[in-house]
């Protein structure tokens, strides 16, 4: 591990890394956007949620690169849709992972505080946006959390097919026999992870004040629905 | 309520700003070895999935760049069977080919031109509309069957016909591609009659190719000419009298209407100053020292007044 | 959906199903890779989640131990270990192991924490003394969540011995690394085909299990994720 290769190429791992984040929180991005929404409908309409279960476990059940692969006739490897035949993939990924967590975290509202939302008035949708998706928050963040960090790690795999960010540094790395540049890319994909996982852990906090006083029982370290 | 909702709205901006940063700045990486989408009016180079036609590409970037051609670097692809459609459709502008490589592996398959002169000629006949090879290099990098000392030494080896009697038990390996390419497996079959027992599919003449034959696994490999680790392990390269590897120039494959005259002077002058010892002699920074692609790049270029 | 069809004929052409390269050989020996990486990880994993979650205490440890298994990148690990060991298949191994060992045993920590006070005083009161409240009481109880583990395990093993095809091993990901280097899609598209499958088949399987392994009041109550 030759440690002086890395500050003369900060730039070029830098520039790795934005590419990274880029192709990882797009994905992410889309996905909950679709997810609430789809949330929301298996939760209105019970039947939708069975199928659309069953659709998000075998997605997630999915190896990437075959994922991947599968995008290639459609999207291409190189050309000006290349970068889809990562981001349709990794957003199925978020969605396979956020549904779940959508329902999960609307279904725990209980129903007394929903009774005593429309008991002063609110409407369908207000109670939806001021009361249920914001109670659902600490699970929908959870499962985010999750999307997040293996959306980023995932981009890497893209690099079999010619097209993965800091995953350049792994083959890069192979055929030169050049194990610190292997060490860097595995170094700023963790960093950059768990980075994004402790802004999101930030974001929790931020956004559910009424969890942040009040007498707690035992320490736990994963909020309800937090899928491992 | 109202915290709830500018809450989100941080969250959402702050993740939002992340992304679109990130996006800027991707889009305007200069590096070697990051991709970028090609627009009109900046030309394309890509290169295959192995180091030294990475540096290649490298070599030509730069000296397009200073000629002031806007560049766009698509380095890494894949093989040739993977990155040669593109080049055909005009996705890519500019590819370091090899000629003979070229020829009989998404050209001609059946061609039997060996030398550089009939390769080239070959190629000009048979290329499609769309594409034409510039002037080669002398510098040439094959592929080959490659054994250990050990190996040449007890079955007394010096080129792959002798291998014929040998060749039923052994395992050969190389890369993926070469089991199925007319330069690889068929032709050995076709032209020196050898059937190995098994084809083990392994890297790009990399390190996994290496450590196979060096252990035994493969008792041989395909690794490319003027890889260093060829003198450094003390590898054998078996002759081939019979050609089937063809004449293996680095010469610039175009696509004609995305380049201009600027651009084929400049790929021809560094095609004329390319020599196979220049190339052996990068490749070993590359691969032993484990230096930057641009800077071996840079020093080439300068070295060679191309600059 | 082109290539989808050119790989369902690529898979059904006979030429397929024999010999070394054959989908059986290939996938008996991703099954083998499968196994053994799952067996090994779940010997160093299950014991320690079992003791830590028992005792109660290293939460934070185990919950930034998942991050981490997660953030890790499958590609770069397999190459990494490759470089280091020289050895194909000790470098997948180590990998795959690296790899399987995360959610086993944040899983099985969860589970084991996640055991209602309630029961575990109950089973104080009936004298059972800490073992046999690990193994009587808290596993059983513990059950959904421990499988649930052992199936994230085995598939994140499934797709990174796919990936693993790069540095020359076996396995179905052949088909996917050797068709992407000879640019026939047919052989792409048929390898992933088989790989969803395995993937699919190792899912059932899980859920047989889990209706056998898991008593049936839990079964109710516990969430799949």
């Amino acid at each position: 591990m030759d440690w002086g290769w890395i500050p003369p190429h900060t730039g070029f791992l830098l520039s790795l890394a934005g590419r990274n984040l880029y192709l990882a929180l797009i994905p992410v991005v889309l996905g909950l956007a679709i997810s609430v929404p789809l949330g929301v409908l298996s939760v209105r309409w019970g039947w939708v949620y069975p199928p659309v279960l069953t659709a998000t476990s075998v997605i997630y059940a999915i190896p990437s690169l075959a994922l991947f692969v599968f995008l290639i006739p459609f999207t291409g490897i190189v050309g000006p849709t290349e970068d889809l035949t990562l981001i349709i993939p990794l957003t199925l990924y978020t969605l396979a992972t956020l549904v779940p967590n959508v329902v999960d975290g609307l279904r725990s509202v209980p129903g007394p505080v929903r009774q005593s939302a429309t008991a002063m008035g609110f409407g369908g949708l207000r109670r939806l946006v001021q009361v249920e998706l914001p109670i659902a928050v600490p699970v929908v963040i959870a499962g985010l959390r999750v999307a997040t960090v293996a959306s980023i790690s995932l981009v890497s795999v893209g690099q079999l097919i010619g097209n993965g960010a800091l995953g350049l540094l792994f083959t890069d790395g192979e055929q030169r026999s050049f194990p610190t540049e292997i060490w860097a890319g595995i170094g700023l994909i963790v960093i950059l992870a768990l980075a994004a996982d402790a802004l999101l852990v930030l974001l929790r906090w931020m956004l559910t004040p009424w969890l942040r006083s009040g007498p707690r029982t035992r320490t736990r370290y994963l909020t309800r629905g937090e899928a491992i | 309520m109202s915290r709830i909702v500018s809450g989100a709205a941080l969250g959402l901006a702050a993740a939002l700003g992340l992304t679109l940063a990130a996006c800027g700045s991707s889009t305007k990486s200069s590096n070697p070895l990051s991709g970028g989408t090609a627009s009109s009016g900046t030309v394309v180079v890509g290169s295959a999935n192995f180091p030294e036609d990475v540096l290649l590409a490298e070599i030509y970037s730069q000296a397009l760049a200073a000629k002031g051609v806007k560049v766009t670097r698509k380095f890494n692809i894949g093989a040739r069977e993977v990155y040669y459609p593109q080049i055909v459709s005009g996705s890519i502008t500019i590819l370091p080919e090899y000629n003979g490589a070229l020829l009989t592996t998404s050209v001609d398959k059946n061609s039997t031109a060996v030398s550089t002169g009939d390769v080239n000629a070959a190629l000009t006949a048979k290329l499609p509309s769309s594409l034409e090879i510039l002037n080669s290099a002398s510098a040439q990098d094959k592929d080959s069957v490659t054994v250990t000392s050990a190996t040449a030494a007890k079955y007394h080896l010096t080129s792959i016909s002798e291998l014929t009697p040998y060749a039923k038990n052994p395992v050969i390996g190389a890369p993926p591609e070469f089991k199925t390419r007319a330069d690889g497996i068929v032709r050995l079959q076709k032209i020196y009659g050898l059937t190995f027992k098994q084809f083990q599919p392994l890297d790009e003449a990399g390190p996994v190719s290496v450590s196979a034959l060096k252990s035994g696994k493969v008792a041989a490999t395909d690794i490319f000419t003027t890889d260093p680790s060829i003198l450094i392990n003390k590898f054998v390269v078996l002759q081939d009298p019979k050609n089937l590897f063809a004449a293996q120039n680095v010469t610039p494959l175009v696509y004609k209407k995305g380049v201009n005259s600027t651009i084929t002077s400049t790929l021809n002058a560094i095609s004329g100053k390319l020599t196979t010892q220049g190339l052996l002699e990068m490749d070993k920074q590359i691969g032993v020292n484990k230096e930057d692609y641009a800077t071996v790049a840079k020093n080439w270029l300068s070295q060679n007044g191309l600059s | 959906m082109n290539a989808f069809q050119s790989g369902w004929a690529w898979l059904l052409q006979a030429q397929q199903w024999h010999g070394a390269d054959g989908i059986p050989a290939r996938l008996v020996q991703h099954l083998e890779y499968t196994a053994l990486a799952l067996v090994i990880a779940t010997l160093i994993a299950l014991p320690l989640g079992l003791l830590i979650g028992h005792r109660g205490r290293g939460g934070f440890a185990i919950v930034s131990l998942a991050n981490f298994g997660r953030a890790l990148p499958t590609l770069g690990l397999v190459v990494l270990a490759y470089l280091i060991t020289t050895g194909s298949l000790a470098a997948v191994l180590i990998a795959l192991v690296v790899l399987a060992i995360p959610p086993i045993l944040v899983n099985t920590y969860e589970g084991v924490l996640g055991v209602d006070r309630d029961i575990k005083d109950a089973a104080r009161g009936m004298g059972m003394t800490g073992p046999q409240i690990l193994l009587r009481a808290e596993i059983p109880v513990a059950s959904p969540l421990i499988l649930l583990g052992l199936r994230t395990a085995a598939i994140q093993v499934v797709a990174t011995a796919t990936i693993a095809a790069y540095i020359g091993i076996g396995g179905l990901g052949r088909y996917i690394i050797d068709g992407l280097a000879r640019n026939d899609y047919a052989m792409v598209a048929g390898g992933a085909i088989v790989v969803v499958a395995l993937a699919l088949a190792v899912q059932l399987l899980f859920v047989g299990v889990r209706r056998v392994a898991v008593p049936a009041g839990l079964r109710a109550q516990a969430q799949p994720s």
